[in-house]
């Protein structure tokens, strides 16, 4: 599997060329090149910063399609505890899993449920280790990615336990195997998901070597579906729901936390906030927490790019619809058996390293830094590089050119027609034309059209 | 390989917002350079506290960083009030750091002795009056 798969893609016929995603990108991931933006495998860590800031809809989240229902003989729906909290006025969350029944899946298997697990998994866990605290949450696929590749002395302190929704997938397959006696390639196992996080995780996880999700819905797709299929006469409900306060409040920034039964936590939500914490955290500027949790979107797992309501009614309504749940209602010994703890540990990938060897790196940086010092310093983005110094670097990479930023392409015009003009009165004064002049003058028209293609002008 | 990559900062006086950027910045071109991330720690961590120290003590001052090929040296140079006392203020837990910044969570006393235990040598050059220069190795 590849390393560098990711999930948030361009829709290239939308793509208007514009420089707004370059901006945004917290890692620096995005070029826009011959009038289209394209993203660097390596560097993209699935935020979705860019979906949300496309005035164009041109990045899309990619997920699958809820055709692929039919493929599978027995299919159990995950919904994710922010899909709870997409619904106005929702009383009880077994009116959305009866639903789900009611479009097409076989069953339902709560994420939330296997929340309240995790979250009993990672108070034990914690205690055990509390010298090696603080830990970092690994629910959200988009911090262990951006670790991986920009943090790597918090690489140790990634809590080494599977996602809930990972382990919601486990105890979903174990179940429907016992109860239906089919293979388990018969099974499908369908993650109703928030985020493109995800459905990268899903194809290739980070901590384990291969994920139990099948597929992975967008709540933005499934919502329409499920809203035909939802009745609020509860004496028709089958109660399906087990998950209590604690599981349902995963879905907002601090719900995670909140189920470690402990005050020395942070959390932060949003990727910028999250970078800055994760710089923090290197530098060690905080001491005695012992549970830090991330969120790389605004809200936590609400504001998800693949959700339909606002992040901040999203957490307004899941206050409302746990307040009279108890704490917790799932408990790891009703549950069958399932492994919690990462299998392998998360390596650092140094993506952002400009050589291949520290001495090739250090002339690399030299080279930057000239480069950096020469360049105009607007970070205006025409040269489709988010500032000047990551044109920089793209050149010192061997990945643009000088030329490509406007300003020292108008340089290179005005050189090139001082060099003309001054061929011209030459050769005005001398009254003759020799063959060296003209190659000369050919040479420089060529230079100008040579350039003028490559800008695709 | 005798030549060495030098990258400099100023560092505003009593702007507390800002502590953190060049730390932050040297970080990040260090990481790039495939660096050891040990010692990149350690350069962050003697680098933030060596920033904080000027803009609590010294009204800001410049720092600059010289990378070669085995050492990083950082030099931070204010032209604060310097030390008095410079065995005093090795020790930790001494500060002299004014009361509404000890609120803020800093003058703990422990910028200097860390800056020390984070380098492999670091020498510190002060007069009273004048200001204080302090030079970090660290070693690659």
């Amino acid at each position: 599997m590849d390393k560098f798969i990711h999930s948030v893609k361009l829709d290239k016929d939308a793509c208007t060329g514009c420089i707004n995603c370059i901006k945004y990108c917290p890692t620096q991931a995005i070029r826009v090149h011959g009038g289209k933006a394209s993203i660097k495998p390596q560097f993209c860590v699935d935020c979705g910063r860019c979906i949300r800031y496309c005035p164009h809809h041109a990045k899309i989240a990619e997920s699958d399609s809820l055709d692929e229902m039919h493929n599978y003989k027995y299919t159990v729906a995950l919904p994710a505890p922010s899909l709870y909290a997409q619904f106005n006025n929702l009383t009880n969350v077994d009116i959305v899993l009866n639903a789900l029944l009611s479009m097409g899946f076989d069953d339902v298997f709560e994420v939330s449920a296997a929340a309240e697990l995790v979250s009993e998994m990672t108070r034990s866990y914690i205690e055990e280790h509390r010298d090696e605290a603080p830990f970092i949450s690994s629910a959200c696929p988009t911090i262990v990615r951006i670790i991986r590749v920009r943090f790597p002395t918090l690489i140790p302190r990634l809590l080494p336990i599977r996602p809930p929704v990972e382990i919601a997938a486990q105890i979903a397959r174990k179940l429907a195997m016992e109860k239906t006696g089919l293979p388990s390639s018969d099974i499908g196992i369908f993650f109703i998901s928030p985020c493109p996080s995800k459905v990268t995780y899903a194809k290739a996880p980070l901590g384990i070597e291969k994920s139990q999700i099948d597929k992975v819905l967008a709540i933005k797709d499934v919502y329409p579906v499920l809203l035909s299929h939802m009745t609020h006469d509860e004496s028709k409900l089958r109660p399906l729901s087990t998950s209590g306060r604690i599981g349902i409040g995963w879905s907002n920034s601090g719900g995670e936390a909140a189920g470690l039964i402990t005050d020395n936590y942070l959390a932060a939500d949003g990727i910028m906030n999250v970078l800055r914490v994760l710089s923090d955290l290197e530098d060690e500027k905080f001491h005695g927490l012992l549970f830090v949790e991330l969120n790389a979107c605004n809200g936590g797992c609400v504001g998800g790019p693949l959700t339909v309501e606002n992040p901040y009614v999203a957490t307004a309504k899941t206050k409302r619809l746990h307040r009279y749940l108890p704490v917790s209602g799932t408990h790891m010994e009703a549950c069958p058996d399932v492994d919690y703890l990462w299998e392998e540990y998360v390596e650092y990938e140094p993506v952002f390293r400009l050589g291949s060897n520290f001495r090739e790196s250090f002339e690399m940086m030299g080279m930057v830094e000239d480069l950096t010092e020469q360049l105009p310093g607007l970070d205006c983005g025409s040269c489709g590089a988010p500032t000047c110094r990551a044109l920089a670097e793209d050149i010192v990479r061997g990945e643009a050119s000088r030329n490509d930023c406007i300003y020292e392409f108008i340089a290179f015009i005005q050189s090139l027609s001082g060099d003309l003009s001054y061929m011209t009165t030459e050769m005005e004064a001398s009254g003759r034309i020799g063959p060296e002049d003209l190659q000369n003058l050919q040479h420089s028209i060529g230079k100008l059209a040579l350039e003028l293609r490559r800008k695709d002008v | 390989m005798s030549e060495c990559l030098t990258f400099e900062y100023q560092v505003s006086g009593d702007d507390f917002t800002r502590a953190g950027e060049a730390s932050s910045d040297v970080k990040n071109k260090l990481k790039m350079m495939g660096v050891d991330s040990g010692v990149i720690r350690r350069v962050a961590i003697a680098m933030y506290e060596g920033e904080i120290n000027m803009v609590i003590h010294a009204d800001g001052g410049s720092i600059k960083v010289l990378v070669s090929d085995d050492n990083i040296r950082l030099i931070l140079a204010d032209t604060g009030p310097g030390i008095p006392d410079v065995e005093k203020a090795m020790q930790q837990g001494y500060s002299t750091a004014p009361e509404e910044v000890r609120s803020l969570g800093f003058g703990a006393g422990m910028g200097l002795p860390n800056m020390k235990k984070f380098s492999d040598n670091m020498q510190i050059d002060t007069e009273v009056g004048v200001g204080t220069t302090v030079t970090m190795d660290i070693h690659l």
